[in-house]
């Protein structure tokens, strides 16, 4: 087992709220912390969301060229005129959702879940919560606040540094 | 005989890692725990998770469509 004086450490910045991009940062940060290292996930701007207590994750199409959905043998993309539709957006969310739980991917809640459990160090981006009229109460339990000074500093020890 | 068994087949990655070092967690050091699964990353998956973690990857092999491992705890 690692101890604290050789154990490997891991930051991730966290820019992106979607359905899609709350996946790269979640699963890396849980499969991390379960291989031993210290993890610190920074949420600012739209990552800050992914935090909320109540999350709704969702995905559209439009303007994303190479969203292709299995679909028929093949794989199809739909038209940005489409996807600009009402509805388009709930109807790609469900397809996206119901795909992941066939191919047994974890849903966001579980592996957020799984991260908190695993002791990974949260913080939200006091500046994005203030910017957006967030109040601590929205988010999760077990989460700090910071700023950039915050992250910094905790990127100076660590021996990866994501930034998605 | 492993001493214990962990079934995740139909889990995609990161799931079986993170069921797999879950139940190691709660296992005596020098245990040994088989893995099931059915994801094919898995495989290169299992043998990067022990050389950072320092669990013994005993063996791996395939069973019909099923990959199998055995990991001993030196937790």
């Amino acid at each position: 087992m690692l101890d604290d004086q050789n154990a490997k450490s891991m930051s991730i910045i966290v820019t992106k709220g979607t359905l899609d991009w709350a996946y790269p940062p979640f699963i890396l940060a849980t499969t991390a912390a379960a291989m031993g290292l210290e993890v610190t996930m920074f949420f600012t701007f739209y990552g800050l969301t992914l935090l909320k207590k109540d999350l709704n994750l969702k995905i559209n199409p439009l303007g994303n060229t190479a969203m292709e959905m299995p679909m028929a043998g093949g794989h199809m993309a739909m038209p940005n005129i489409l996807a600009a539709m009402p509805g388009a957006t709930a109807l790609t969310t469900t397809m996206m959702k119901n795909m992941m739980k066939k191919k047994g991917v974890a849903s966001i809640e579980e592996l957020r879940e799984l991260a908190v459990e695993a002791d990974v160090n949260m913080i939200a981006c006091q500046m994005t919560m203030d910017l957006f009229e967030y109040k601590k109460e929205d988010m999760i339990d077990g989460i700090s606040l910071g700023g950039a000074a915050t992250w910094v500093d905790a990127a100076t020890g660590c021996d990866i540094n994501l930034y998605i | 005989m492993a001493d214990q068994v962990l079934d995740a087949k139909g889990l995609n990655c990161p799931l079986p890692i993170l069921r797999a070092k879950k139940t190691l967690k709660a296992m005596a050091t020098g245990q040994t725990l088989e893995i099931q699964a059915t994801d094919p990353g898995a495989v290169k998956d299992f043998e990067a998770f022990c050389r950072t973690t320092g669990n013994e990857l005993l063996e791996h092999h395939m069973d019909g469509s099923v990959y199998v491992f055995t990991i001993k705890n030196t937790g």
